[in-house]
C-alpha cells in the first residue's frame, strides 16, 4: 500500500505501534467481556443441581437451608412495583420539565447537578436517609412502603437521565410545527413529544426496574428482614405496611449468616437474582434496538 | 441539526391524535376554562417534579444529619473521630469512635481498584470509540451495560465464592477476603461507568479533528495520543472521578469481600473494613438514638460529603470542557 513512499523505518515503526496498540486496547476491552462470561458460566454450573422451576416457586424452609426462593422473589416484585409507581411519574415529569420547560440558567444547572449527585450518593447513605425520613420521621416503620420510597428516590436519576435523552432526540421541527398550528406547550408535549419518545422512556423505566431489583443496602434498614413466613402460592400475602424479604437480601443472608446450607443453594439464589436482573436489562436493550430500527427521522 | 434547517413540514407521526385547536378566532383557541386551568395546574406539577431532585438531595443531607447532629455537637470528639484508629463503639469500658482506619480502608480499596480500573476503563473506552467497527461496538456496549447491571450483592457473593479461593490459591495466602479481593470487584464494577462516560467524551471531539490528523499521515494511535486525548482530557477525567465516586460509595460488595477487620492495611492481602461496610454491618445492632447509632449517621454525612465533592468536581471539570 504505502510502497509509493518506500518503507522507511519511521513508517514501519508507526505501523508496528499501530498494530500493537490495536491488540493491547482490544485485549483491554476483552478483559471486560471475559469476566462476565466466566462469572455467569461458573455460577450457573455450580447452581445446576438445584435449578428448576420448583426452586423458584417454593418457599425457603428449614431456616433457609432448604426450599426455594419464592417468598423472596415475590417481595422483590412488590418493592419493584411500588417504587416504580412512585419513581416513574415523578422521573418522567422531571425530565419533561428539564427538556421542555427549563430555560438555560442557574436553576437548571443546579437541578442537573442535583440529579447527578442523587445518582452518586452511596446506597448505604440512601438507607440512612430512608431510615431517618420514612421509617422514623414519617412514622411508617420498617415496611414495604418505606423501602419502596427509598428505592424510588435512589433510582429516580436513572429514569430522569434516559427520559431526558429520549425527549431531546425528538427534533425541534416537530414541536415548531405543532406550536404553529396553535397548540399549547402541554398539548405539544402530549400529542407530539411523548408519543415519539415512548420507547426511550420505556427503556429508562425498565432500567429502573433492574436497578431496584438488585439493590440490597437501601432496604436493609427500611423494610427488609432476614426471614418472613408467607402462605405458599398466595401472591397477595403482603400489605404496604408489612416488612418483607427480598431476593437480594436473601442472597446476602444465606451467604453470610447461614453456614450449613447445601453448597448449591447460594449459587442457585445468585443465579435467580442475576438471571432476572439481566433478563430485564436484555428487554431494555431489545426495546432500544427496535426503536432504532423503526426511527423515521 | 439538518432537520432544523429543513423547510418542509414534518411528516405525520404515527400514534399522534389530531389536536383540538380551534381555528376560528385569531385571538387564540377557544378552550374551556377548566382545560386552561387543568393545564396550568399540570405545568405546576411538572415544575415541582423538575425541582424535586434538589429537594431530595437536601432532604438526604437534612435527615441523615438530623439523626446524628445531637452527638456531633454534644459528645463526639472530632479529633478522635478523624485521627484515631480505635473503633470500639460497643465496648463497655473503653468506647472509642475513631474512623481513621475505616477511612484508610475505604481509600486503600478504592485506590487499588482505580489502579486496575483506570487503564482498563480508558483503554476500553478508546478501543470502543476509535478502533472498532459498528457491529463490534454495539456488541461491546451491550456487554458493558450488562456488566453494569450486575447487583452489588451478587458481586459480593462472587467475592466470597469465586475470588476468595482463587486469591488463596494464586498468592498462597491463608485468607482471600482482603483489600485485593474488594479492589478487583470494585474495578469490575466501576469499569462500565468509566467506559461509557469516557466514550462519550471521545465522541464529543469533532470529527474534523480526526480528519485533520489522519490527513497529515498520522496513524489512528498517533491521532488518539496527540489529538483526541488532549481534546477529551476533561471528559476522561470526569469519567475517572465518577468511577471513584462509585467505588467509594459501594457497600454490599466490600462488606462481603474485604474481610471485615478494622485495620490499617500494610499489604493488599490484609483484611480491612470500609466506611460503608461499617454502617451496613452495625446499624442493625445499634439502638435508635444511642451514641453508636448517631456516629453511624455521622459517618453517613462524611460519605455524603466525599461523594458530593467528587461529583461536584466532575461536573465542574466537564463544564470546563464545554466552555473551552
Amino acid at each position: 500500500m504505502a510502497t509509493t513512499f518506500g518503507e522507511t523505518p519511521f513508517i514501519r515503526k508507526k505501523r508496528r505501534d499501530e498494530a500493537i496498540v490495536r491488540v493491547v486496547l482490544g485485549l483491554m476491552a476483552l478483559a471486560m467481556v471475559v469476566p462476565l462470561l466466566l462469572i455467569v458460566g461458573y455460577l450457573v454450573e455450580r447452581a445446576w443441581p438445584l435449578l428448576s422451576l420448583d426452586f423458584i416457586f417454593t418457599n425457603p424452609t428449614h431456616g433457609m437451608r432448604e426450599g426455594g426462593v419464592w417468598s423472596a422473589l415475590l417481595e422483590t416484585l412488590y418493592l419493584v412495583t411500588v417504587s416504580l409507581l412512585i419513581a416513574a411519574p415523578v422521573g418522567v415529569l422531571a425530565a419533561v420539565y428539564l427538556n421542555e420547560y427549563a430555560k438555560k440558567g442557574w436553576l437548571t444547572r443546579i437541578i442537573n447537578l442535583a440529579v447527578v449527585n442523587l445518582a452518586g450518593v452511596p446506597s448505604i447513605v440512601h438507607a440512612l436517609f430512608g431510615l431517618g425520613a420514612f421509617v422514623l420521621f414519617a412514622g411508617m416503620g420498617r415496611s414495604i412502603l418505606a423501602a419502596s420510597l427509598t428505592l424510588a428516590i435512589m433510582t429516580l436519576p436513572v429514569i430522569i437521565a434516559s427520559t431526558k435523552e429520549a425527549l431531546a432526540s425528538v427534533p425541534l421541527s416537530f414541536r415548531e410545527a405543532c406550536w404553529n398550528v396553535g397548540a399549547t406547550r402541554w398539548q405539544t408535549i402530549r400529542g407530539i413529544v411523548l408519543p415519539n419518545s415512548i420507547s426511550g422512556i420505556l427503556t429508562g423505566v425498565i432500567l429502573q426496574v433492574s436497578r431496584t431489583a438488585g439493590e440490597t443496602a437501601p432496604i436493609m434498614f427500611t423494610g427488609a428482614v432476614f426471614f418472613k413466613r408467607i402462605e405458599e402460592g398466595n401472591p397477595f400475602a403482603y400489605s404496604l405496611s408489612d416488612q418483607c424479604m427480598a431476593l437480594s437480601m436473601h442472597l446476602f443472608t444465606i451467604t453470610t449468616q447461614v453456614t450449613d446450607a447445601p453448597k448449591a443453594l447460594p449459587y442457585a439464589t445468585a443465579v435467580v437474582l442475576l438471571g432476572s436482573v439481566l433478563l430485564v436489562n436484555a428487554c431494555a436493550i431489545l426495546v432500544r434496538l427496535r426503536l432504532r430500527a423503526r426511527k423515521k427521522w | 441539526m439538518d432537520q432544523q434547517a429543513m423547510n418542509l413540514p414534518p411528516a405525520p407521526v404515527a400514534g399522534t391524535r389530531p389536536l383540538s385547536v380551534s381555528t376560528g378566532s385569531p385571538r387564540g383557541p377557544r378552550r374551556s376554562r377548566a382545560a386552561v386551568l387543568g393545564e396550568s395546574v399540570l405545568e405546576w406539577v411538572i415544575r415541582l417534579c423538575g425541582i424535586s431532585a434538589i429537594f431530595f438531595v437536601f432532604g438526604i443531607f437534612f435527615f441523615v444529619l438530623r439523626e446524628g447532629v445531637g452527638f456531633l455537637f454534644g459528645g463526639l470528639n472530632l479529633g478522635e473521630f478523624f485521627f484515631s484508629t480505635e473503633w470500639y463503639p460497643t465496648s463497655l469500658s473503653h468506647v472509642r469512635y475513631g474512623v481513621l482506619a475505616l477511612i484508610v480502608g475505604t481509600f486503600s480499596v478504592t485506590g487499588l481498584a482505580m489502579l486496575i480500573a483506570v487503564p482498563f476503563g480508558l483503554g476500553a473506552a478508546i478501543f470502543v470509540s476509535e478502533f472498532c467497527n459498528d457491529r463490534l461496538r454495539e456488541g461491546l456496549k451491550i456487554v458493558i451495560e450488562l456488566l453494569a447491571a450486575i447487583p452489588s450483592v451478587v458481586w459480593g457473593f462472587i467475592g466470597i465464592s469465586v475470588m476468595n479461593p482463587l486469591i488463596q490459591e494464586v498468592f498462597h495466602v491463608p485468607v482471600g477476603l482482603n483489600v485485593l479481593n474488594g479492589a478487583l470487584l470494585l474495578a469490575l464494577m466501576s469499569v462500565p461507568i468509566m467506559v461509557s462516560i469516557g466514550e462519550d467524551a471521545l465522541k464529543a471531539v469533532p470529527d474534523s479533528f480526526r480528519e485533520a490528523s489522519l490527513a497529515m499521515g498520522a496513524t489512528r494511535w498517533q491521532t488518539v495520543r496527540r489529538v483526541l486525548l488532549p481534546a477529551a482530557k476533561n471528559g476522561l477525567l470526569a469519567a475517572i472521578l465518577l468511577g471513584v465516586g462509585r467505588a467509594v460509595g459501594e457497600t454490599m460488595a466490600v462488606l462481603m469481600a474485604t474481610g471485615h477487620a478494622v485495620n490499617i492495611p500494610k499489604s493488599p492481602f490484609d483484611p480491612v473494613r470500609t466506611l460503608t461496610a461499617t454502617i451496613a454491618a452495625e446499624l442493625g445492632e445499634a439502638s435508635v438514638g444511642s451514641p453508636h447509632y448517631q456516629v453511624l449517621f455521622i459517618i453517613g454525612i462524611l460519605l455524603f460529603t466525599i461523594t458530593f465533592a467528587v461529583n461536584l468536581v466532575a461536573d465542574l471539570v466537564v463544564k470546563g470542557t464545554a466552555k473551552g
